[in-house]
């Protein structure tokens, strides 16, 4: 028997969690001596005001996407991948690669190889840990930890030995060549006289975002992949028991957990930067986790996970340049929505359940 | 009237909606042995659970000799003199005999003093009870008839004087068994109360004092067991009368369709579980192969089932099968028409939080039938849902609910009716009726004797001798990874089989 | 002579820097020997480094400073008990909320109290542990060999670093010579057997957790109280997972867990000192340097050099079984 329904599982719990991580975010902010509600407002007109806020919300929100997605793979295949951040790192240096060192005519065509560059690096970072987690057991949360830093100290080689421009005292690359330029909202949607989304960093990867987020729902609940991942995540004996391989479930998840994660490269690196740098990721590969963790592993659900912490972040940004409230504080937001709809999610769950049990009781 | 050692007053316990325990009183004598029996599921375990304080009754009294207790945790439970044998021991298994007695009840911060004065201890007990075990051994080194010595000596060391066994014959060998048994008498003879609880009819006729019979939670019956008899018993189990005999048409065998050649399996641990053996089944029959809990049965359907590779030499319809590597996984099995119904529905049969209907694919997710382009023909696979549904009269006759939302019994029929819709050459079946009531039962019966007399070769595993004798057309028994020998059913009993499965050799087979 | 001082001064700073490192590691041994994984070992380090700092920033003891950051790193524990062992959640995502909320809490309050840009004040006399010379440091430390040890190597230390390396052996004779040790490895083993012996699961995971708390937070005070003076953004930098990798390399037994700490300090200390290193044309850049401890853990965890097994029950909330 159901102890509750499907509708209170996927909606209900999650705003719950999400109104105790406002809550406690409030009181944060009181705390520190401000006022909530105008912090609110202010990351209200911020963010969502004008386009340009918009621009940068969902600039964030591409990222986070990918990243979120990225976790979501994983956890259908009940792995957790914490080494999102160190796979857009190493998606980053596909892309920085491709950009760099071929002659592109033209972007939309750099865009697709760069695409192709960031999944296959963004897979290969996740390789290592998928092929000894599959064939040796190794833990694959800490693996991934340990490859994030490895992920770092490699970048940081590439950036400061190999890649940085002669002369350059910057730890990064030289600019990607005009020609790979990816077209920014403002060029998509400004018109003669009236120009939008000016200034702001939201590109077209934007829509390659919403393409991956459709195509991971299609893999995961309508392909024989899908399934046997899906299976395999629920019960490992299980799927032995229906000749699905656990070593080769296992290491084509992380494949695509991996490549999703790489793919960010093409807004952060491509889109945005238009040349690599150190971090250039900022902890997107860890809020994944959180968007992951909110939006209940589904594509759609991590849309609207994304687009929130896009939010957020671009809100936290200018809470930042207008209080004396850091930036940090979206770091304690996503603290308290990882911790309510992951680590406590029982915390919220056993109390409704028990809600839901004693209504149904009354109905008998 | 002796005061009794324990008596329950209207214990009742609900798990969420489930209603484990309802109303039930009891009361044992000290000095005796007091069986407690019921089909799985009954609420047997559950009773005892409260009685040890490892769950808390909603309502109800527990007096322990004359005095209510109150029972909140097992600290409690042992300060009131009672020790429990579980099912799944509770040891550590890296620990030592004596790390593991002592835990919980050593004196003092320091481990040194504890543990000497509990070697000094464990040898009296030793040789009170002549229950002989080393102390120095890791539970890891030793086997499991060891172990629930360990366990036993673990209650007598907390001082209980009330002992609760909880199915301790599962994992033993009759003879393990009778020893067990004769433990217990000595224990009782020294003045200890015992209640073991099993499902077996033939421990408790041979070995209790008084009997109660559990059904859905609820206590039917409590008789001298010296006025009783097993059928009386089978059918307050049950609540009717039970057909221990399932009506089927002498069998014909055909050509042989599985033969097995000098099979080995090792298990991930690299221990040798399948020691060679040698079996054949033929069209048209069902051979159950008999024999106590690990003893190999599982690893042999498991390398038949393709989820584990093996060495030696297994052919179907006279074509050797892989047993390692590629084409030696579930789904080649399926493509050479093996079915099979495994030993554990919810963690191998099932996905428990898959929809019924994508359960049905399981294992046969590839078939052709189920994909539309690159995709999974979801509306196919709905369609064919309904209509196994309909026929096997799975309750509720709802596909889209999860599996793990079905009965025991329901479960089972999902899983038989994906296998045996499939037409198999050869059906595996394990322990098919395991937590399934009484009802399922005789229709997952009547449905492997129906698919055998469509020709089909059936190899049937079972712990449960009963299903062995009324499903078996041959019987192979097992021990130690050895077949032991093979028995028509109608010109062996279960004594000489019992005697099989202690691994007393009788004639070579 | 000229490569034996290096050699002690690099020792020296081996010793300094592997002291945060064993104090985080023998917190997440007691963690994880009693099942409740912990990532989270950085975030509690880091919260314990502000609170350790602001408060002897703001009193002027070290010492007051300390209770503070072992008192927030115990609230981080708390939380994470309250995550893994009463609601039964996930621990690994628990330890990663923990990381979040220590990185972006202690800068939060950093600027509201301060206005530093994150940091605290500068500490200075009182407001640090001062190192402690040994008797006789000055005199012996011309003796050849022996007196550099001593007066450099072994003496000169803060208080934290002796009390840490002390921990070792008691953790030792805790875990294998008690009662609460053998309780504590039981019930990361089979919880189960430790609830029907009669002695409470969550009790005893609680008091795993806590101390692992209390460790952490000695831990993050003496980075920013000892081996630094005061506390920047992110100072930990990545020193708790340096510490669960000394762990694993240790398979979570104490003496190996010293071991690997002072291993992983030392490739700290030389990278700190040689930035790259030139071995005969073959330059070793110093981002090897960093990656190493993380690479050496995941060749162990990878079962190529002895396998790692973690306590069986690691990670995974106890539910009565029905």
């Amino acid at each position: 028997m159901e102890k509750m329904p499907k509708w209170a599982d996927v909606v209900l719990i999650p705003l719950i969690s999400l109104l105790l991580a406002t809550i406690l975010s409030a009181l944060v902010i009181l705390a520190i001596g401000e006022n909530p509600i105008e912090a609110v407002n202010l990351m209200v007109t911020g963010a969502l005001g004008s386009t340009y806020g918009w621009g940068y919300t969902l600039y964030y929100a591409t990222n986070f996407m990918f990243t979120g997605l990225a976790v979501a793979v994983a956890f259908h295949a009940r792995m957790f991948n914490i080494g999102g951040e160190g796979q857009a790192m190493l998606g980053g240096l596909g892309v920085a690669i491709v950009c760099l060192y071929v002659p592109w005519p033209h972007w939309s065509i750099a865009l697709l190889a760069a695409c192709a560059a960031s999944m296959i690096f963004g897979a290969a970072w996740a390789a290592i840990p998928a092929y000894l987690q599959a064939k040796r057991g190794s833990h694959i949360v800490i693996t991934t930890i340990m490859f994030n830093f490895i992920a770092a100290a490699l970048l940081n080689y590439m950036l400061v030995n190999v890649m940085r421009p002669q002369g350059s005292q910057d730890p990064a690359t030289a600019r990607f060549p005009e020609a790979v330029h990816l077209p920014t909202f403002q060029s998509m949607f400004s018109t003669a006289e009236n120009i939008v989304f000016r200034g702001a960093p939201a590109n077209i990867s934007f829509f390659v975002a919403i393409l991956a987020c459709f195509v991971v729902w299609a893999l995961i609940w309508r392909t024989r992949l899908g399934y046997e991942l899906r299976a395999y995540g629920h019960s490992e004996t299980g799927a032995v028991y229906a000749g699905i391989s656990p070593v080769r479930i296992t290491i084509i998840a992380m494949l695509i957990s991996g490549a999703l994660a790489g793919l960010m490269a093409t807004n952060n690196v491509m889109g945005e930067a238009e040349r690599l740098v150190l971090n250039s990721t900022e902890g997107a590969g860890f809020i994944g986790i959180a968007v992951a963790l909110m939006g209940r592993s589904h594509p759609f659900g991590v849309f609207l996970a994304a687009i929130l912490f896009g939010f957020l972040y671009q809100g936290g940004a200018e809470l930042a340049l207008w209080t004396s409230i850091p930036r940090e504080l979206i770091v304690v937001i996503q603290a308290l929505v990882i911790l309510f709809t992951g680590a406590l999610d029982n915390m919220v769950r056993m109390p409704l359940e028990k809600l839901f049990l004693s209504l149904r009781k009354e109905a008998e | 009237m002796t005061v009794p050692a324990i008596e329950l007053k209207g214990i009742s316990k609900a798990f969420g909606p489930v209603q484990a325990n309802k109303d039930i009183s009891i009361s044992v004598a000290p000095g005796t042995i007091h069986g407690i029996i019921g089909e799985n599921g009954a609420g047997k375990s559950t009773l005892m659970s409260i009685l040890y304080g490892f769950y808390k009754a909603n309502k109800g009294e527990i007096w322990i000799k004359g005095t209510k207790t109150d029972i909140p945790d097992s600290q409690a439970a042992i300060a009131s003199g009672i020790g429990m044998v579980f099912q799944h021991f509770k040891l550590v298994e890296n620990f030592t005999v004596l790390e593991n007695i002592v835990l919980g009840a050593e004196d003092g911060g320091l481990l040194a003093p504890s543990l000497s004065k509990a070697r000094k201890e464990l040898k009296d007990l030793e040789e009170e009870y002549e229950l002989f075990v080393d102390p120095d051994k890791r539970i890891d080194e030793i086997g499991v008839g060891m172990q629930q010595r360990v366990e036993i000596l673990k209650a007598l060391y907390r001082k209980a004087e009330i002992l609760i066994l909880d199915e301790p014959t599962g994992v033993l060998t009759p003879a393990e068994a009778d020893q067990l048994f004769r433990i217990l008498d000595r224990l009782r003879a020294e003045g200890k109360t015992i209640i073991v609880i099993t499902h077996k009819l033939r421990e408790i006729m041979e070995n209790t004092d008084t009997v109660s019979v559990m059904r859905r939670g609820q206590m039917t019956a409590t008789v001298k067991t010296n006025e009783t008899s097993p059928e009386e018993l089978a059918e307050l189990m049950v609540g009717r009368k039970v057909l221990l005999q399932v009506d089927k048409v002498p069998a014909q065998p055909g050509k042989p369709i599985l033969e097995v050649e000098n099979l080995r399996v090792f298990d991930s641990a690299g221990v040798e579980r399948v020691k060679g053996i040698d079996l054949n089944v033929r069209a048209g029959e069902i051979l159950g192969i008999a024999g106590v809990a690990g003893n190999g049965q599982s690893e042999l359907l498991e390398v038949l089932g393709g989820m584990r590779p093996g060495q030696g030499t297994i052919r179907l319809n006279g074509a050797p099968l892989a047993l390692s590597g590629a084409g030696s996984d579930g789904q080649a099995r399926r493509a050479q028409h093996i079915a099979h119904v495994p030993e554990d529905r919810q963690r191998e049969g099932l996905i428990m939080d898959f929809h019924a209907w994508e359960n049905v694919a399981f294992g046969y997710h590839r078939d052709p039938a189920y994909q539309r382009g690159i995709f999974m023909d979801n509306a196919a696979l709905r369609a064919d849902t309904e209509a196994k549904i309909e026929k096997f009269d799975v309750r509720p006759p709802d596909a889209w609910l999860a599996a793990k939302s079905f009965s025991g019994g329901n479960q089972q029929k999902i899983v038989v009716a994906r296998e045996i819709e499939r037409n198999p050459d050869l059906l595996l079946v394990g322990q098919p009726t395991r937590g399934v009531d009484i009802g399922a039962i005789e229709f997952i019966h009547k449905q492997i004797v129906a698919l055998r007399d469509q020709g089909k070769a059936i190899l049937l595993v079972s712990v449960e001798l009963e299903e062995i004798f009324s499903l078996s057309d041959r019987i192979a028994v097992m021990f130690d990874g050895h077949v032991m020998g093979e028995r028509l059913p109608h010109e062996t009993d279960e004594k000489e089989l019992g005697l099989l499965m202690a691994g007393v050799a009788g004639e070579a087979a | 002579m000229e490569f034996f001082i290096t050699l002690i001064q690099v020792l020296d700073s081996t010793v300094r820097l592997a002291t945060p490192l064993l104090l985080a590691c023998l917190a997440g041994l007691y963690s994880e020997r009693a099942g409740i994984f912990d990532i989270g070992l950085e975030g509690k380090m880091l919260m314990a480094a502000f609170f350790s700092a602001a408060v002897a920033a703001v009193t002027g003891s070290v010492w007051l400073g300390l209770l503070a950051g072992i008192a927030s790193s115990l609230v981080l524990s708390g939380l994470h008990g309250l995550a893994s062992i009463t609601f039964r959640g996930n621990q690994l995502i628990s330890g990663v909320a923990i990381n979040f909320l220590a990185s972006g809490l202690t800068v939060l309050i950093a600027q509201s109290w301060f206005k530093q840009g994150g940091r605290t004040p500068s500490l200075f006399g009182g407001g640090r542990f001062e190192p402690i010379t040994f008797p006789f440091a000055d005199s012996l430390s011309n003796v050849p060999i022996i007196g550099p040890i001593y007066a450099e190597l072994l003496s000169g230390h803060s208080i934290l670093v002796y009390v840490a390396f002390l921990m070792v052996p008691l953790t030792w004779w805790v875990l294998y010579r008690t009662r609460f040790g053998l309780r504590l490895r039981a019930v990361g083993e089979n919880p189960a057997a430790v609830d029907t012996a009669g002695v409470s699961v969550v009790g005893l995971r609680f008091a795993a957790v806590a101390i692992c708390g209390v460790l952490c937070g000695i831990a993050g005070a003496y980075l920013a109280t000892a081996l630094q003076a005061g506390f920047v953004k992110e100072m930990t930098a990545g020193r708790g997972f340096i510490a669960l990798a000394a762990l694993i390399f240790a398979k979570w037994r104490p003496w190996h867990a010293m071991g690997a700490c002072l291993l992983f300090g030392l490739l700290q200390a030389v990278a700190l000192r040689f930035q790259n290193i030139d071995l005969g044309g073959v330059v070793i850049p110093v981002q090897v340097m960093d990656a190493l401890p993380y690479i050496l853990t995941v060749v162990i965890l990878a079962g190529f050099v002895g396998k790692a097994i973690p306590p069986r029950a690691g990670g995974e909330p106890y539910v009565k079984e029905r």
